[in-house]
């Protein structure tokens, strides 16, 4: 994978974390609104940053989360487990 | 319904194959305490819980098991995809070839397949909130122990920051405790 396209994912799995995080935290705590205010925050960063990576590289996420060129760039490899860090 | 994202949720690197350390991680896979033992423990016991606080932490942290399904996979698939049958045999790897080659099998460090007996499911949610806390040490402990035995440093990795999530699920499952005694007590008073 080339290094331009590795630290634009590397940078979308930071905020995908911190997301994940805030909402666990969230979970217990649904009336903390500066997590919830950290939570939108990172929310729209994301939304911008995995725009840019599908816009360029193809869906991110399928069932319609995510735009595509022709041919279908869904099933382009790397998968996952095949990529190197 | 559930959606895919085509990501680990944690970066995974392996210095080289080695059998012997897959056989052993493996157990996170299919193993008693491993991961879909997890997901699957947290996503069947949410359609009884009675608050939606306990609901949505179900959720999610059942659905974080699965990317860590993933990771752990991805950790065996790489340290056993380019091993030569020698090597194999020689890290005691060679029952496993024997019945799956180099595949993904739900199975413990020993061998033993999954079984639905690794998970419960009381319908009491205090019951399954108490489980679900010591499920998450005992993952905890085993990723510990996986630490210990570890020789690939970049494996060790994967592995602490694994370890690190059994903490904060443990947390966030001790919060969910509190949060369902508090509504078990205002349902007797009223």
């Amino acid at each position: 994978m080339r290094r331009d396209r590795r630290e634009l994912l590397l940078r979308i799995m930071a905020l995908d974390f911190t997301a994940l995080e805030l909402n666990l935290y969230l979970d217990t705590h649904p009336r903390d609104a500066r997590a919830l205010e950290d939570y939108n925050k990172v929310t729209q960063e994301l939304f911008t940053l995995r725009q840019e990576y599908q816009e360029r590289y193809g869906p991110l996420i399928h069932f319609g989360h995510g735009f595509s060129k022709y041919p279908w760039q869904w099933i382009e490899e790397p998968w996952p487990w095949e990529m190197t860090f | 319904m559930w959606l895919y994202e085509k990501k680990l949720q944690y970066p995974v690197r392996v210095s080289g194959p080695n059998p012997w350390l897959a056989k052993n991680i493996i157990t996170q896979y299919g193993g008693p305490d491993g991961e879909l033992s997890a997901s699957l423990r947290y996503l069947t016991q949410r359609y009884t819980m009675p608050i939606p606080e306990a609901k949505g932490t179900l959720t999610d942290i059942g659905t974080e098991e699965l990317a860590h399904m993933e990771i752990v996979a991805a950790l065996v698939y790489n340290l056993i995809k380019d091993a030569p049958l020698e090597q194999i045999k020689a890290h005691g790897m060679d029952g496993y070839y024997a019945d799956h080659d180099r595949a993904l099998y739900f199975v413990d460090a020993t061998g033993n397949p999954w079984t639905a007996t690794y998970i419960q499911s009381k319908g009491d949610p205090i019951t399954d909130l108490y489980e679900n806390m010591a499920a998450e040490e005992k993952a905890r402990s085993t990723y510990e122990w996986l630490i210990n035995l570890s020789d690939d440093p970049l494996v060790t990795e994967a592995l602490r920051f694994l370890r690190m999530r059994e903490i904060v699920h443990f947390q966030r499952f001790g919060e969910t405790l509190r949060l369902v005694q508090e509504w078990a007590d205002r349902k007797k008073i009223y």
